[in-house]
């Protein structure tokens, strides 16, 4: 029992993680109806900013370690909110009226050029670095459960974000903007709507939510390296469409479900060579049954 | 293409093949060379079999590399199982055995990929193909029987020119023929518009499902013939990356654009052994090269013809 109650809380943790980044994958996918294939290297960029953000400032560590996290976090943010919308700006601006095919393929030339660029020695490197601890580390035992702290601040920070991102979308007058984008762009520009600015913001907004999923990522995961993001991003990425792409709620779904299944399987001992399989195959699975996703809704073709 | 005129074309291609295998190695060419070609002639196979899914159909796989795996792992195991106890005169036949035999479990993987293809258009039929090769990988990657890991060694080097430069003139007749037959006609049209083709009697579900099969048949002998090429066979080789370079391929020669597609695939295989001087640069230069691709000529780069729609 402990033991389960251990791997659901473990599995919340890592769910919350791929919440994040799918959050980013489903917003862009409302408003311009293509896979951000480079979300995943901003996740990676966002931390190897938070990287440099610590190392550039150990006093501030030793003296106020929790003012120092946040300003971490929120720099690590700050620097991807404003490198997603200089990719969409650069890369995809260019390609608004084409094909969406096209502009898939140019998210992966984007997502490689990042890699590849981050793996060359004069930039990062391709070695595994050790990722700082940004957080004190406690480990509180509650009845025969082990609660990490860290974990306990990944689960906290992304409440914090899904409350402040749907108020954001559901409150404010740019969240309107973005609904209303994601609805009907034409419509949206006849009504005053700056297309343009809306998609840059989501972009930005993405982004930064990646950045702090990457740190969160990090801090799990032994090291960072310039293809950290790639599994994650596969998966949350497989999250978003299984809550059903371009759904909010359902990006958080879809991410906590499959941390936790991700998390169990990999519990089973026969199971835990296959765990990237049973992503892959429970997508497949829940996509041939609801080809919409879980809570996306399905839109009848139109001749 | 004409029936008989095709035929002939196919013939004289396949002599030549032959003719090329002989004098590589009555004058024993640079073995370098002849590696690089073979390579060529493979990636020919990979992008030509996948134009016909990706372009031909309208169809977006990410998977192609799954289908090739399958089949370099079959023929592989099956020359390696048999291979000792077999006589050099009979290797050919085996090798060719093992190489369809591939070809064959890929189709009816093929098969079960392309079955969702009922339900799934778009970004979500992408998905669920790099789905399908995501798993394949994963499951060789954890099967003793293929090596796990560590993967196939010792695979004899039985692909030479005249395999590879056949078996591509073949892939290129088979897809040409099926395209341009009067059944073939279905394709285009279930790319350009699935309610009109459905209207008018022709069954997308059909098209898609064959184009899934043949597509992956092909891919399946280019995986036989890498893995005797390369004599080792490794899970990681078969990752996503390699679906992408082939779609990369497919949409540098044009969707749908056999010649142009066959041109692209000899041109980014010989790319980066140009480049290799910059071996740094060179992933980078890649990645550029997409990125500019998309955004000065969507259309590819041999594609001269009237638009179609991508």
């Amino acid at each position: 029992m402990t033991e389960f109650a251990q791997q659901l809380l473990n599995g919340l943790a890592l769910g919350s993680i791929y919440a994040l980044i799918a959050l980013g994958y489903t917003m862009v996918y409302g408003v311009l109806r293509f896979i951000n294939f480079a979300h995943s290297d901003v996740l990676m960029l966002g931390a190897f900013a938070a990287f440099y953000l610590a190392a550039a400032t150990p006093h501030m560590a030793a003296a106020t370690p929790l003012l120092h996290a946040g300003m971490v976090v929120l720099g690590a943010a700050l620097i991807c909110a404003v490198l997603g919308a200089l990719i969409e700006r650069l890369a995809y601006r260019p390609l608004r009226d084409r094909p969406r095919i096209t502009v898939l393929i140019t998210a992966i030339g984007v997502s490689l050029l990042i890699e590849y660029t981050c793996q060359h020695p004069a930039v990062f490197g391709a070695a595994t670095r050790s990722f700082p601890q940004l957080f004190p580390q406690h480990n509180l035992t509650l009845g025969g459960l082990t609660l990490s702290s860290n974990d306990l601040a990944v689960l906290g920070i992304t409440a914090l974000l899904l409350a402040l991102l749907w108020f954001v979308v559901q409150k404010t007058k740019l969240g309107v903007a973005m609904r209303a984008v994601a609805f009907n762009p034409q419509a949206a520009s006849l009504m005053g709507v700056d297309v343009g600015r809306i998609i840059s913001v989501t972009f930005a907004l993405g982004s930064a939510l990646a950045a702090v999923a990457g740190i969160a990522y990090a801090l799990r995961a032994p090291g960072i390296e310039p293809l950290m993001g790639v599994q994650p991003g596969i998966k949350a990425f497989i999250a978003a469409v299984l809550g059903g792409i371009g759904n909010l709620p359902g990006a958080v779904l879809g991410g906590l479900l499959l941390g936790l299944i991700e998390t169990f399987a990999g519990g089973l001992k026969q199971l835990s060579n296959y765990r990237d399989a049973i992503a892959f195959a429970l997508l497949i699975i829940i996509l041939i049954l609801r080809p919409a996703g879980l809570l996306g809704r399905e839109q009848p073709e139109k001749v | 293409m004409s029936g008989a005129g095709g035929k002939r074309w196919l013939c004289a291609a396949v002599m030549a093949a032959l003719a090329l295998q002989w004098c590589a190695v009555r004058w024993d060419f640079n073995r370098y060379y002849l590696g690089v070609a073979v390579d060529a002639g493979i990636n020919v196979i990979l992008a030509v079999s996948l134009n016909l899914i990706n372009g031909h159909t309208g169809q977006f796989s990410l998977g192609h590399a799954g289908f090739m795996a399958v089949g370099g792992y079959t023929a592989a195991k099956l020359t390696l199982v048999l291979g000792g106890g077999c006589p050099s005169w009979a290797q050919p036949a085996l090798f060719l055995g093992g190489l369809l035999c591939g070809g064959m479990l890929a189709a009816l993987v093929g098969l079960a990929v392309g079955l969702p293809t009922l339900r799934l258009r778009g970004d979500y039929l992408a998905i669920v193909t790099l789905g399908f090769g995501e798993i394949i990988r994963v499951v060789f990657q954890n099967s003793e029987f293929f090596g796990a890991a560590t993967g196939l060694t010792g695979i004899p080097n039985w692909t030479h020119l005249g395999w590879t430069c056949g078996f591509a003139a073949l892939t290129v007749y088979a897809i040409l023929s099926v395209v341009d037959s009067t059944y073939g006609r279905g394709f285009p049209a279930v790319r350009d518009n699935e309610v009109a083709a459905a209207a008018s009697g022709i069954n997308p579900v059909r098209y898609k499902v064959s184009a899934f099969v043949v597509g992956a048949f092909f891919a399946g002998v280019a995986g036989g013939l890498y893995a005797h090429h390369k004599t080792v066979l490794n899970p990681t080789g078969f990752d996503f990356l390699k679906s992408i370079d082939i779609v990369v391929m497919v949409i540098l020669g044009g969707m749908g654009r056999t010649a142009g597609v066959v041109a692209a695939a000899v041109l980014l295989t010989l790319l980066p052994e140009l480049l290799r001087g910059f071996a740094e640069y060179r992933m980078i230069l890649y990645a550029l090269l997409i990125i500019l691709l998309m955004l000065l000529r969507p259309q590819g780069l041999f594609n001269f013809g009237p638009s179609t729609r991508a």
